[in-house]
């Protein structure tokens, strides 16, 4: 092929090399002082693309094209750096010390209320920004024609690059970030000045997605998809870079856009997927991304657990009536409500087996939906290709859900906290961008339809004990095993891998398993599902689901086992009654997501048994010193 | 003499430009306690992460009975029959106390996998046996993460001395706790470790607990080995009174303790 076009090929490469570069490094940066990775981070590239169409269509005619255009992007950009502080403000300063869980999900919660936030005040449509006045026209390379405007981008990374340098080691402020970022301790010693350093934190961080987004306004109409599209690969890049690493992240987004440039020449099915493979690859050479360091908290636990009891009278007596009234729910609920119902079981066991490693194992996935679907998946191709009855696929799917797991899971135990819920989610998407991707195995977007249950089950009420008996027995299952040796080993790997390590336990190998089995159980849910909805899309196995999954057990309450029942019964129920009725669902989900993590971090279960069940020995203080400890102890414990 | 529990060779480990243990070699006899002593930043923990496994020497030897064990992982080795605590107690919080130490002997009865029995009802009498012994069966039913932080370093004893170990490493295992629990501690140690023919390598900033139970005892200072033999041959060395014994020295270990504490 010509050696002109590679060069344009690697041109364009660079362009969007810049875009990725601009949006990880915010995010690098926001990491690498508050510990905070910032889901939120791709609404702020979509509200810089939007603001700055505001702003265009707003300041061009009064100013003149050039200056109102020029002037415009700054000004979306400060303007999104301004949101961002009030984002820190608002939320992130209450959660500095929380679990990683409900820091990432507080986040997506931003993510949520922003985008119905831009459908209501821009609506849903493409909208075209202006040309970039001065660059409109081609320069001919090699007797290719190169949009002008993309030079503008190519230059933009390194120019932002050199000025994040200026700043870093030229002023007080800029030393102050740098040194923050490599010793945590030196934070807490800050005092005062630790509030203001991390609100300029979010602004820069901010400011600098605003102007991504701004930036490619004349190149791509901003659309209410961009967030999501760009933050998948914004965590990738800055994963793969190292966590806080701003040259990493540079180096890393040059890879990445090279790497898509090229690839999507060689094999364009394989563009959504390489970016996670290319990750998932340099997490298993080097677990800290390519310029990071490595972290040294060694404990996962959540502010609020408490020891495993036994279940006493009461409790024993509620479970039997629960299970009598599900067996006696057919008679009195019709078609509709069975459905409801039996979808209760699967979601309940879906966010059982996620807490199954959550809870127990302090291992956050953020993917347990690949799992899910995976099930659903094999299910369906069973049916679908193969011919098989729904015998063969509710044994054979789950082992296909396991399957997968086992295989990512000996990936993703070698990290762990926010590593490992980015890894995670990488493969989740990998799994997704399959599912979406491969048309002729899995029917893409439309997914497959026509799955039903066999004669004998396609009764409603049938399937409906036949889902009751699956999903309660996997989760008694699960029950058992957290009962039993296996899950407290889990629980001593979350508590202290020193001491663990140190009496014997082989902990990677215990969480791999672990993995595996929650994957399975997963699996069994998914499978289920599918055949009583009768079809499956990739929607069962993108990244909303598995933010579901984490909502239900947070509902629920993670320190509990009964929690995640719970959650996942409520979250279902709300859903079926709520959606229907609004068309703001995705606002309401993220502000019950705010809620929740600031104001009921122990969900429903965990407050009753608070309220109800608390211990003879735990005054308040002592519970309150408690859940400091939870919350320090991580930092406190290396291996001193 | 019977040969040695723990034999260490040149062990050396550097951190970027700091040498935090330079080329150290000592040996411990069975049934023996030895102490490394030195001030803050010597390389104690450093030496003891070595021998545990937490760490990876740069060069040197670390033998067990005569097995080499050197860049074992610590499962490895505490399987090998190595029990250790450390400086910044380190156990299960969300435990009870007892199912802490049940944890050390389902570990050690290898039957971490198991999916169907009881955790809360295996060993427990074991368990509550290694409780009694060091002070804390009363207290067997708390959720450790709430206990005093003495009582934390008790536990973690005993979850060190469920597997009966031949050989236990204690980095300060009374740090942290009022001077008379301390010596009350240390003096059960010793008792416990006595009575069963344990060796242990140990190390304590508390200079009364050190020379009142140490048969050997091993000085410390940036690295370097500066004197190693009988508690009264090192007190009497003049270069180990001038860098570490010396008056304003102890005092200040004393408080550099107590400021950590
Ligand atoms: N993980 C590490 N990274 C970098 N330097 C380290 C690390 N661990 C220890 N050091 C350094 O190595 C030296 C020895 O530390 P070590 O913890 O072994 O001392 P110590 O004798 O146990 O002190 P203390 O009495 O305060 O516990 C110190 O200078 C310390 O700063
Ligand atoms: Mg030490």
């Amino acid at each position: 092929m010509d050696p002109a076009f590679f060069f344009i090929q690697f041109l364009s490469g660079l362009a969007s090399a810049s875009n990725l570069f601009l949006i990880a490094c915010g995010l690098t940066i926001i990491f690498g002082v508050t510990r905070i990775v910032n889901f939120a981070h791709g609404s702020f590239y979509m509200l810089g693309a939007y603001l700055a169409y505001t702003l265009t269509a707003q300041l061009m005619p009064i100013l003149g094209d050039v200056v109102g255009f020029w002037l415009a992007i700054p000004l979306a950009a400060a303007a999104v750096g301004l949101l961002a502080v009030l984002m820190e403000l608002l939320l992130l300063r209450r959660i500095y010390h929380s679990h990683e869980l409900f820091q990432l999900l507080a986040t997506f919660g931003v993510v949520l209320i922003v985008q119905d936030l831009v459908q209501t005040v821009w609506g849903p449509e493409e909208l075209f920004g202006p040309r970039a006045p001065g660059f409109t026209s081609f320069v001919v390379i090699f007797g290719f024609r190169f949009p002008e405007y993309q030079l503008v981008l190519i230059a933009a990374g390194p120019l932002v690059l050199g000025a994040i340098w200026l700043l870093f080691n030229r002023t007080r402020w800029g030393n102050l970030v740098r040194a923050a970022t490599q010793d945590r301790e030196m934070v807490g010693a800050l005092g005062v000045n630790q509030a203001r350093l991390f609100t300029g934190v979010l602004f820069l961080g901010g400011f600098l997605a605003g102007l991504a987004g701004a930036l490619q306004l004349p190149v791509e109409p901003a659309n209410p998809f961009m967030d999501v599209n760009i933050i998948a690969e914004a965590f990738v890049v800055t994963v793969i870079g190292g966590m806080g690493n701003v040259l990493g992240a540079f180096l890393a987004a040059l890879i990445i856009a090279q790497l898509q440039a090229f690839g999507i020449l060689v094999f364009p099915q394989i563009t959504l997927v390489l970016p996670f493979l290319v990750m998932a690859l340099v997490l298993v050479v080097r677990p800290w991304g390519l310029l990071g360091k490595p972290e040294t908290t060694t404990s996962h636990g959540f502010a609020g657990d408490r020891p495993l009891r036994p279940l006493g009278r009461t409790q024993q007596l509620l479970i039997a009536g629960t299970v009598a009234i599900l067996l006696l729910l057919p008679l009195v609920l019709g078609e509709y409500g069975q459905k409801l119902a039996l979808e209760v079981f699967v979601y309940a066991l879906l966010a059982f087996s996620l807490n199954f490693i959550m809870g127990a194992g302090g291992m956050v996935s953020f993917g347990h939906a690949a799992y899910f679907g995976l099930g659903g998946y094999g299910a369906a191709l069973l049916v679908h290709h193969l011919g098989f009855g729904m015998e063969i696929a509710l044994l054979a799917a789950p082992l296909f859900a396991g399957l997968g797991a086992l295989l990512f899971g000996w990936f993703v135990v070698r990290l762990s906290g926010v590593y490992f819920a980015m890894l995670t989610l990488a493969f989740a998407q990998i799994v997704w961008s399959t599912a979406f991707q491969w048309v002729e195995l899995t029917g893409g977007d439309n997914g497959m339809i026509g799955i039903w249950p066999s004669d004998w089950a396609s009764d409603r009420t049938v399937y409906y004990y036949l889902s009751l008996l699956v999903c309660g027995a996997a989760i008694a299952f699960l029950w058992r095993a957290s009962h039993a040796p296996f899950g407290y080993t889990l629980r001593a790997g979350r508590d202290s891998t020193l001491r663990a390590d140190a009496i014997g336990i082989d902990l990677k190998r215990h969480q791999w398993l672990a993995f595996a089995l929650a994957g399975t159980c997963a699996g069994v849910a998914g499978s289920v599902f599918v055949f009583s909805k009768g079809n499956i899309d990739p929607g069962s196995l993108a990244i909303p689901t598995s933010v579901d999954a984490l909502v239900m057990v947070l509902l629920g309450g993670i320190q509990t086992l009964t929690g995640p029942l719970v959650g996942g019964a409520v979250f279902h129920l709300l859903e079926a009654q709520i959606l229907p009725l609004t068309d703001y669902w995705r606002a309401l989900l993220g502000a019950a997501i705010l809620v929740l993590v600031i104001a009921f971090p122990m969900g429903i279960a965990g407050f009753l048994r608070d309220k109800l069940l608390p211990d003879d020995d735990r005054g308040d203080d002592q519970r309150e010193a408690a859940a400091r400890g939870a919350a320090e102890k991580g930092r406190a414990e290396a291996p001193t | 003499m019977s040969e040695p529990v723990l034999q260490v060779e040149g062990l050396r480990k550097a951190f970027g430009g700091v040498i935090a243990v330079d080329t150290v070699s000592f040996e411990v006899a069975a049934g023996r306690l030895f102490a490394i002593i030195g001030p803050n930043g010597a390389g104690k923990s450093t030496c003891f992460n070595m021998v545990g496994g937490q760490l990876l020497p740069d060069a040197g030897r670390v033998q067990l009975a005569g097995q080499d064990i050197t860049g074992l992982p610590p499962r490895r080795i505490w399987r090998l029959g190595v029990g250790r605590t450390f400086q910044v107690a380190a156990t299960f919080t969300a435990m009870t106390v007892v199912e802490n130490v049940q944890m050390a002997f389902i570990s050690h009865r290898r039957r971490l996998r198991a999916l169907l029995p009881t955790a809360r009802k295996l060993y427990r009498a074991e368990a509550m046996a290694v409780l009694e012994r060091v002070g804390m069966a009363d207290q067997a039913e708390r959720q450790c993460g709430l206990l005093a932080y003495g009582d934390i370093k008790r536990v973690e004893l005993a979850i060190a001395l469920a597997h009966e170990p031949r050989l236990l490493l204690m980095d300060e295992p009374t740090a942290g706790m009022a001077p008379k629990e301390r010596i009350a501690l240390m003096a059960l140690t010793a008792d416990i470790v006595r009575e069963r023919g344990i060796s242990v390598l140990f190390t304590e900033h508390d200079m009364d607990v050190v020379f009142a139970h140490a048969d050997t005892l091993l000085v410390l200072d940036r690295g370097r080995t500066v004197a190693t033999g009988t508690p009264d041959a090192v007190r009497d060395n003049p270069e180990v009174q001038r860098i570490y014994l010396g008056g304003s020295g102890v005092e200040a270990a004393q408080r550099a303790m107590e400021a950590r504490a």
